[in-house]
């Protein structure tokens, strides 16, 4: 803490001259960075459409109230599927992210210098991907439906979890392991007699975790055609049936509140 | 007993042996029927995998040059729509969030902050930014207002968290030396969650970009934009630049992100 002046005059200030000036310019480098930004963004604006905005608004409201409530007859199929899509692109995850986590934890990798950069890059790649692009890839491949819808999940996933789960790894209590290992145990006597159960609730964890955010993602991939209620999303705003909008809307709100709320209630009893 | 025959064994995860096995036979049924009800059209996947290879070749080399023109204005277009909608988002955030706090904000405004926190966290970005190109029309504003709201709904959420664990201890001696409502902000509890929110605002911007590839294929601008149309056209090619250029990009912000994040805290 730096003291300013001398004698009677001295002040104490929280930082000194340097570091203030530091974060003066950093103050400064960020502001010019978002002026910066604004402006090209607002050059590739229509003002007019956006001065128009509230209107519209107003008047997509108006054709959204009441929603078409007799449509949710029809809403239950595709929202059995949504949750097919998150359950199973999780469980497909957490299949593969295991092995990829243990290959990318620096302490039971089989090889640091070549397995581990692997791992560590199929977890980057499919952490960068959205669902949605992996979701556009597959359909484009292997044709609409569920199944496509299943497979960018659980790619988009895997990278999540097993970042997750290499990290919980990399924490593991060491002095189990040696014990184990002093009792004469194989290497896969270790690995099941002191990492899993140490990281065993920490994958129950991870997976409700990415479940919770899988039902969310998974809403929207039939707007790419890969299954789910996304699907029928789309076709009500190609049709303008606002009012069915507003009802599927319903729908994926109360579908994500319950997931939440499942999620919370498994977390809590786990911890 | 002879102790010779008697054997360890590993504790279960789930102490109860009823709840157990009732979750195990709960999940195999459950299993069984989702797994019945996705009809996989096999002929058309078998049909994909040369349009897989095809795909994947596109990787080998990628085709960063017939359309870099296109690439390089998707690319800044969500630059721009990232940078704004973290700073705008994180603007809006910091009083939703300072409402959202139990312990600083008066029922009836804790309970008007919680519902915009929730309103905003339910929707994938996609879905508001569908809603947003519809009100405001095509383009990167659309896309920065739907990451904006979204943006809110995850920093509010957090920043009202952090204030709620805060150390009461140091809140409490500043309100003792006769400091304004203000002044008790600023010098309570601003210090005790900058830290933590400096790294959550990186975060966020970090998933900004991310999210910024997608809001383009509902008509918000940006790479996903690009990204759509190389896809309609079968551009493989310039598609798995796009890509390319989407995880390099990722990366630099995530390293870029955690370096600055060890350098603040």
């Amino acid at each position: 803490m730096p003291v300013v002046g001398t004698g009677l005059a001295r002040e104490w200030r929280r930082r000194s001259v340097q570091a203030r000036l530091v974060i003066w310019l950093g103050w400064l480098v960020g502001v010019a960075i978002f002026a910066w930004c604004w402006r090209e963004m607002s050059g590739k604006t229509i003002w007019m459409f956006v001065l128009d905005g509230p209107e519209q608004a107003a008047d997509l409201l108006e054709r959204m109230v009441p929603p078409r409530w007799s449509y949710m007859d029809s809403l239950w199929r595709p929202l059995w599927d949504t949750m097919n899509i998150a359950t199973l692109g999780t469980l497909m995850a957490l299949i593969i992210a295991v092995p990829v986590a243990f290959c990318a934890a620096s302490n039971t990798t089989p090889s640091r210098l070549l397995v581990r950069p692997l791992a560590l890059f199929v977890i980057v790649s499919s952490r960068s991907i959205n669902s949605l692009i992996w979701a556009l890839m597959l359909v484009a491949i292997i044709g609409p439906g569920v199944f496509a819808g299943v497979i960018a999940i659980g790619l988009r996933s895997v990278g999540f979890c097993a970042k997750l789960l290499y990290e919980a790894i990399e924490e593991i209590d060491e002095s189990q392991v040696e014990a184990v290992t002093a009792t004469g145990a194989g290497r896969v006597q270790v690995l099941d007699y002191a990492i899993v159960p140490q990281i065993m609730p920490a994958l129950a964890g991870i997976a409700v975790f990415r479940w919770d955010i899988n039902i969310r993602e998974s809403t929207v991939l039939g707007l790419v055609g890969a299954g789910g209620i996304g699907i029928q999303l789309d076709a009500s705003i190609a049709n303008l049936a606002w009012t069915q909008v507003s009802m599927i809307l319903l729908a994926i709100l109360a579908t994500v509140l319950v997931s939440e709320w499942v999620s919370a209630k498994v977390r809590h009893a786990m911890i | 007993m002879s102790t010779a025959a008697r054997t360890w064994r590993k504790p279960p995860l789930i102490a109860d042996p009823r709840l157990r096995w009732g979750l195990l036979i709960g999940a195999l049924v459950y299993l069984v029927l989702a797994l019945a009800s996705i009809d996989v059209n096999w002929a058309r996947v078998l049909d994909g995998i040369p349009r897989g290879q095809r795909f994947l070749s596109g990787f080998f080399p990628p085709d960063f040059t017939t359309r870099w023109g296109a690439i390089a204005e998707g690319l800044l277009e969500s630059v721009w729509m990232t940078v704004t909608a973290t700073v705008v988002g994180v603007l809006i955030s910091i009083p939703v969030g300072l409402g959202a706090a139990r312990n600083l904000a008066p029922l009836p405004v804790y309970l008007g902050c919680r519902a915009v926190v929730a309103l905003a966290r339910t929707f994938p970005e996609v879905i508001l930014a569908i809603f947003f190109v519809k009100v405001f029309g095509f383009g990167p504003f659309a896309g920065f207002l739907a990451l904006s709201l979204a943006t809110v709904g995850f920093y509010a959420k957090l920043l009202a968290e952090d204030i709620e664990d805060m150390d009461p201890g140091q809140a409490e001696a500043v309100r003792a030396t006769g400091s304004s409502w203000w002044q008790w902000l600023n010098y309570a509890v601003q210090p005790q969650v900058m830290p933590r929110m400096i790294g959550l605002a990186l975060y966020r911007l970090d998933i900004n970009f991310r999210e910024s590839a997608v809001v383009g294929i509902v008509g918000g601008g940006g790479i996903g934009a690009t990204l759509l149309t190389a896809f309609d056209r079968y551009e493989y090619e310039t598609a798995a630049a796009i890509l390319i250029f989407i995880i390099a990009v990722v990366m630099v912000l995530e390293y870029g992100s955690s370096w600055l994040r060890r350098k603040v805290q």
